[in-house]
């Protein structure tokens, strides 16, 4: 199960990061090696809403039978710019009664959270940040904290839609964090190693090396619960309770107005994208290119750029969430419990003993 | 009925706090509850759909009480029908149900005909029934819409505005209006539809047939549609007629009431149509009632537009309509019940008392029957599948 | 009452239910299980199936660009936007001969027509004033007018920055 990695072929290091530690000295180079990485990290997080705010709407308008925004450059692609900029110039308000320090820090802890989980995604075999050997340790415990900027921006509004958004949030994403973290462990269970780079790797090979068609069958299953289960937990329609616009008017976000809820709407958008690339590495082989077992099909395939196979990947794997979104109405509260706990969890467990089965007969 | 029940405010104490309690609740404190709070649900409330304001007595997400409060958008219409003729008085009536607006207008004119005697050629009372059963499926079309959107499926709320366009683009063509469309008069209506009506409503009855089964696909037979509406806000046929419910909402109960074949008025004895009943009476009957309900209208239209007759379109026209002494009563069966208009004439030409019975205001009334016991969110549906249309209900 | 329930009942078909959920008491079968979870899933694929077909035919897009096509934009000729004067096709005079049947026939009050003496001392249209907030646009005065000299307009984009913009003279002078 020892993945194999052809560093000849993936290097770990890239030409930046080399060309500075050559002209630097060992931990100045290492210094600003991350700064690079982090600088990085902060286009990608400031590019990705940009580029989410406008599909979410073209898609959402085609959905509909709709054009979208048309007006503000070709095809409305400025309007993120405009939604943007509407943001930042609305007036902060804040409700009486309600707690400043920590109405304030809900929003930035929100987006602050989703910000960290992108620090260990192998966008490329030589673009990470770093590579802990818990990365998948490092993810479960992260994405948690999100829930803490929800819960506390529910209770410090001083208002009981807020409030009650906030415990349902707290309560949806508390459980399907459980399922979430079964499924992570299936994969590496699966893959023998908890390494983010080290998963991508494991599914080397042809297009059913990756793990959605390697475990055959139920790779299959263990996609769809896992694009079920990011999808509740990131509080996204249908399973969006936390803010179910028709029961509870905005539920956490209702007090939150100009910057304060651009940030809650940025860590969604980031959220949305850190569950999309987490779902292309662990069952959709990153950032590999897709092989066919063609040679001259899969030369070409393989000549494009570790990132861009990465980010077409997510970006598909965005679509179906934003096609989720857009057909299915929303189900109660205490229904999305009942299918975590009474399906989702039992199925996982389910998947996980296959998957052991797999492991131990050698079939995987 | 104690003083809380009639609508005064009284304090209790918790915790030896005093605690105001708002108007028009029945507190019942039985040991071992938690802590219950009031929350105020609109008038501001996006599925409340308009200025409905509810006060709720919740334990967690969990409703015990609803009590609506009302007159956010009372205009007092029937005070000013009192001094505005007979005519101008129909325009009024488009502004009780936006979305009945014709069968509204066909209400006061039936009253008239009735109380002076006007006939209606055959060509009126065609138009008239098609165009009802137009706007029925219109009504219900943007309820299906709106329904989905409560829901949070946004989509088909655009998916039944895109059919509901045709048929308002006919009523446009047709009168000149969209919402507010002023359009009977007593003896038929003020103009005759254009040469391109039957084709169109042709076009639009066959473009329904297969949207409704887009509809079907969509929300019908969607599992997550099921678990929302099945078995939430079961309403019983007694408690129904005992609240004087009417329309898909007393039909949902499994009571056949439409007066359309109680007491057929224009010519609805004519044509052969059912009327679909509920069986359990919960959510998911009414919306399949008035699912079926667009079918039915569908069956009209068709048998009427297959033998649309030519001839005049209104019989003669008076300059004043004065109502000999007396009172005067009719009822139609508007997309959302039964809709009276009872009249008391003093031989003037405007009405001494006009009053009237709107569907919505009856159907709300069994609201906390409904929803109480439920969950916050099973009040969306609720109030969706009452479809209360709030000016209908303030007047 | 019961009784009379029952009756009107007879006459009603009762609508099909479906079966996600189970209505009356759940008798557990793992078959049945099963069953309900793959009927459920194939539910929602179909709904997904129906608004990919929207997504992937752009011709099914029904919505129009507003502002941009306002000059294809045609109202139907009997569209009720405004109020509006007919005027003598040959002499550009209004045909209208101040007889006050729209003032009468108007709910709101939101017709004037004040009368002048012509040269001949015959009473005619001096002043036509239109308050358009009041209008509901319902058509009564049009009816009323058996001359034909008004009619509703098909303007549009009838939103004014100020109330007063929304008084109009149709015909005479301003004062």
């Amino acid at each position: 199960m020892e993945p194999i990695i052809d560093t000849s072929r993936f290097p770990a290091t890239n030409a930046i990061g080399d060309f500075i530690r050559a002209i630097l000295p060992g931990p100045v180079a290492e210094l600003a090696n991350i700064v690079l990485a982090v600088l990085a990290i902060l286009t990608v997080v400031g590019l990705t809403p940009v580029a989410l705010i406008w599909m979410e709407r073209k898609v959402a308008a085609h959905f509909q039978a709709r054009l979208g925004p048309m007006r503000v450059g070709y095809h409305g692609l400025l309007q993120p710019l405009a939604d943007g900029i509407k943001l930042i110039f609305k007036e902060v308000m804040k409700p009486e009664g309600a707690d400043t320090f920590v109405f304030f820090l809900a929003p930035i802890l929100s987006a602050t959270a989703s910000f960290m989980v992108l620090t260990v995604i192998p966008f490329d075999h030589h673009l990470q940040v770093t590579d802990p050997a818990g990365g998948v340790l490092y993810v479960i415990a992260v994405a948690g904290l999100g829930i803490m900027g929800v819960l506390l921006a529910g209770w410090s509004s001083n208002n009981k839609y807020s409030l009650l958004g906030a415990m349902r949030s707290g309560a949806q994403m508390i459980s399907y964090e459980i399922s979430l973290a079964l499924l992570m462990l299936l994969i590496v269970l699966l893959s023998g190693t908890a390494s983010l780079r080290e998963i991508v790797f494991s599914q080397t090979g042809t297009v059913l090396d990756w793990w959605i068609f390697k475990f055959p069958f139920f790779g299959i299953i263990a996609f769809v619960l896992f694009l079920i289960s990011s999808t509740a937990e990131l509080n996204r329609a249908p399973f969006d309770m936390a803010e179910a616009e028709s029961e509870l008017t905005g539920g956490f976000t209702t007090e939150y107005s100009g910057i304060t809820f651009a940030m809650f709407f940025l860590a969604e958008f980031v959220n949305m994208f850190m569950a999309a690339s987490l779902t292309t590495t662990f069952f959709l082989g990153g950032f590999l290119a897709p092989q066919f077992g063609l040679a001259s099909l899969d030369r070409m395939l393989d000549a494009i750029p570790g990132f861009l196979w990465f980010f077409l990947k997510s970006y598909s794997v965005i679509f179906i969430y934003m096609w989720f979104r857009w057909t299915f109405p929303r189900p109660r509260v205490d229904q999305l419990m009942n299918l975590e706990w009474k399906v989702l969890v039992p199925a996982n467990f389910l998947l996980l003993l296959i998957a052991g089965l797999f492991v131990v007969m050698g079939w995987a | 009925m104690t003083e809380q029940q009639a609508g005064l405010a009284g304090d209790i104490m918790e915790n030896g706090v005093a605690m105001t309690v708002p108007p028009g609740f029945s507190i019942d404190r039985r040991e071992g509850h938690t802590d219950e709070y009031f929350l105020n649900m609109g008038p501001q409330h996006p599925s409340t759909h308009g200025v409905l304001r509810l006060m709720l007595r919740m334990d967690g997400e969990n409703v015990l009480e609803v009590v609506p409060h009302l007159g956010y958008i009372h205009r007092g219409l029937e005070k000013i029908g009192e001094n505005q003729t007979y005519l101008q008085n129909i325009h009024l009536t488009d502004r009780l149900d936006y979305l009945s607006s014709h069968i509204n207008n066909l209400a006061l004119c039936l009253a008239i005909e009735k109380a002076m005697g006007i006939g209606v050629p055959e060509r009126a009372e065609y138009i008239r029934v098609m165009v009802c059963e137009l706007q029925r499926i219109q009504s219900h079309l943007l309820w299906w819409g709106v329904l989905g959107m409560d829901l949070g499926a946004i989509t088909s709320f655009l998916y039944g505005f895109k059919e509901r366009e045709l048929i308002t683009d006919i009523f446009e063509e047709m009168c000149g209006a969209r919402l507010t469309m002023n359009f009977f008069r007593p003896g038929g209506s003020f103009a005759d539809v254009p040469d391109t009506f039957i084709p169109r409503v042709r076009a639009v009855v066959e473009r329904m047939k297969s949207a409704i089964d887009e509809y079907d696909t969509l929300l019908t037979n969607n599992v997550i549609m099921h678990l929302r509406t099945k078995g939430i806000g079961v309403l019983a046929a007694e408690t129904a007629l005992a609240h004087g419910c009417s329309g898909p909402v007393l039909r949902g109960s499994g009571v056949a009431f439409d007066v359309r074949r109680s007491d057929p008025y224009s010519i609805y004895d004519r044509f052969s149509f059912d009327i679909p009943v509920g069986t359990v009476g919960d959510c998911f009957d009414r919306y399949k009632v008035r699912m079926e309900e667009m079918r039915q209208s569908l069956r009209i239209i068709e048998e009427a537009a297959a033998s649309f007759p030519g001839g005049p379109y209104r019989s003669k026209k008076y300059a004043t309509y004065n109502l000999p002494a007396g009172s005067y009563y009719s009822q139609v069966e508007t997309a959302r019940g039964l809709l009276g208009v009872y009249i008391e004439a003093d031989g003037g030409p405007k009405p001494y008392r006009i009053k009237y019975r709107s569907p919505s205001f009856a159907n709300l009334s069994a609201l906390n029957d409904l929803a109480a016991g439920h969950k916050l969110a099973d009040l969306v549906p609720i109030i969706a599948t009452l479809d209360v249309l709030i000016p209908d209900i303030d007047r | 009452m019961k009784t009379q329930a029952k009756n009107i009942q007879g006459r009603g078909y009762p609508v099909e239910r479906g079966g996600f959920v189970p209505d009356g008491q759940v008798h557990w079968s793992l078959a049945g299980y099963l069953t309900h979870l793959v009927n459920g899933c194939l539910s929602l694929v179909k709904g997904m199936g129906l608004t990919f077909g929207y997504f992937s035919h752009p011709g099914r897009i029904i919505t129009q660009q507003y502002p941009e096509n306002r000059e294809t934009l045609v109202m139907f000729p009997r569209f009720r936007g405004r109020l509006a004067l007919v005027m003598d096709e040959a002499g550009g005079a209004p045909l209208c001969t101040a007889c006050g049947m729209c003032e009468k026939a108007c709910p709101n009050g939101s017709i004037s027509v004040l009368t002048r003496r012509d040269s001949g001392n015959r009473k005619v249209l001096g002043r036509y004033l239109y308050r358009f907030s009041q209008c509901t646009l319902c058509n009564l005065c049009v009816e009323s007018c058996v001359f034909g000299a008004i009619r509703m307009a098909q303007d549009f984009e009838l939103a004014a920055y100020d109330s007063s913009d929304l008084q109009l003279v149709l015909y005479g002078k301003e004062e």
